[in-house]
């Protein structure tokens, strides 16, 4: 899995190069979604330290367990925005919930607006429904809210949040949330055999052309296989032409006359990718959970 | 042997040479668009089946609003009646029908939430909330599927008539342009639900 962080960095280039692009016509529109810094994003100052402790300890203990994952973000005003799109980018951007099972959850306060609402990701829908998270803050959040407890409202909406979901996922359902799948590695196999068949018999006829095969073919057959970004298809093409050299040379052998004059095989010297992986350094981040406007708003 | 060893290359390196017309990418961007359309139908279909009760709980309460209950109920089964296929989403006409019923459907479920407005008690009921809760998270998912949709055409739409693939578009594949879908008049107009 040599290419795995060639991959996985050309990916993030990539999506941070989205990311970029979707704020800054974001920003020109609409209000900017603030940075995920914790589970809970207290910008409007609503929450004592305490309870966003206890939110926080709450929260984390969900996701290890059931790998759920809930925030809670509040701000000091929507400048006019809507809250059901205000939420939604929110949602997109922070990408709460683990890929694949959808399963994540935010409580978004606007303190001006006294507007509150949940946003549920694809794969807690079916617990937390609309009418549920209706309920919750109708019958929880408001009430809190209008008698000026913060703290407690946001406490005991999560704490609802939280019973309404338990259970629905198991730590374990997590696993397949990044990198290679086996559906992946399928996927690539007849690509590979397909490659290996090409270069080899474009390497019984000459050595470079078949090492110009490799270089040529890997990046054209990965992009087939799995459409990659442009970063990773350049270092697909060096893997090629190291691949196409090898398999060439084995070709001449197998043609019999193979004239090996140097009688030296180069390979060896990969040198590697350099791995710049980091899971952002025990900081919390979403994990690519997807949302689909479920939910529900109210005010106080 | 070696001879057709070599043309065995030449069409394999043809296949793998397609690929890089947007051969797969095209058909891959259509299919998204067809999942997307599935959600948009999903979602109003959501709507469809909140409304019968809806009706129920109103008619507790307003049983002498026949006239707006009964423009809602059909209002419905017309907007039910409209389905698309796929090919459909390609027809500027199917995709304006579909609006047109799904637009009424909007517009008399807003004038019947105004109805509602003058019923104290059928507000404060409970179940009526709930209901009011589903019908708005319902109208979300609808624009956010519409918006995806949109969006995914966009994609597909743009890929097509982009060079290479325009090419490969119009000499093997031959797919067509799909529709937007827009944000229907009627219900912009109308006033929102809340509560």
């Amino acid at each position: 899995m040599l290419q795995k962080p060639a991959m996985l960095r050309a990916m993030r280039v990539a999506g941070a190069l989205a990311l970029t692009l979707a704020v800054i016509v974001q920003a020109a529109l609409a209000l900017e979604v603030p940075p995920l810094r914790a589970r809970v994003n207290d910008y409007a100052g609503m929450l004592s330290q305490g309870t966003v402790r206890q939110l926080d300890l709450l929260l984390k203990d969900l996701e290890q367990r059931e790998s759920t994952q809930i925030v809670v973000l509040t701000v000091p005003s929507l400048e006019g925005d809507a809250l059901e799109d205000f939420s939604l980018r929110v949602a997109e951007q922070w990408k709460i919930g683990h890929k694949g099972l959808d399963n994540g959850a935010i409580l978004l306060i606007s303190r001006a607006d006294r507007k509150v609402r949940i946003e549920v990701g694809y794969g807690l829908e079916g617990r937390l429904t609309d009418l549920l998270a209706g309920r919750i803050i109708r019958g929880i959040i408001v009430p809190e809210f209008k008698a000026g407890r913060f703290d407690q409202g946001v406490l005991n909406g999560v704490q609802a949040m939280l019973d309404a979901v338990r259970g629905e996922f198991k730590a374990e359902d997590k696993r397949d949330s990044s990198g290679f799948s086996s559906r992946d590695l399928s996927n690539v196999i007849p690509f590979l055999l397909l490659f290996i068949f090409l270069v080899f018999s474009l390497g019984r006829v000459s050595r470079l052309l078949g090492t110009a095969a490799g270089g040529f073919f890997m990046p054209f057959l990965g992009h087939m296989a799995f459409s990659p970004g442009l970063g990773f298809l350049a270092a697909l093409a060096g893997v090629g032409l190291v691949a196409g050299f090898i398999l060439s040379v084995f070709a001449g052998l197998a043609r019999g006359s193979g004239p090996l004059h140097y009688g030296r095989r180069p390979g060896g010297g990969y040198g590697g990718f350099p791995g710049g992986f980091s899971t952002g350094g025990g900081g919390f981040s979403g994990g690519g959970g997807g949302f689909g406007g479920g939910g529900a708003s109210g005010s106080w | 042997m070696k001879k057709a060893t070599f043309v065995l290359t030449i069409i394999l390196s043809a296949v793998v040479a397609l690929s890089g017309c947007g051969y797969n990418t095209m058909q891959k961007q259509e299919e998204k668009v067809f999942k997307a359309w599935g959600d948009v139908e999903a979602t109003l279909q959501r709507r469809a089946d909140l409304i019968p009760n809806l009706v129920e709980t109103v008619k507790g309460y307003a049983s002498h609003e026949r006239g707006t209950l009964e423009a809602v109920i059909n209002a419905r089964s017309k907007a039910t009646s409209v389905k698309l296929s796929a090919d459909d989403l390609s027809d500027p006409a199917a995709i304006q029908r579909l609006q047109q019923s799904q637009g009424e459907l909007s517009s008399a479920l807003s004038r019947l939430l105004v109805v509602v407005e003058q019923y104290p008690d059928l507000k404060a009921n409970e179940n009526f909330k709930d209901l009011q809760n589903q019908l708005e998270g319902t109208e979300n998912r609808i624009n956010v599927a519409r918006q995806r949709y949109n969006e995914a055409a966009e994609e597909f739409n743009g890929s097509i008539r982009s060079f290479p693939n325009s090419l490969t578009n119009s000499l093997l594949l031959h797919l067509k342009r799909k529709e937007y879908i827009k944000a229907d008049e009627a219900a912009k107009a109308a006033p929102k639900v809340k509560f």
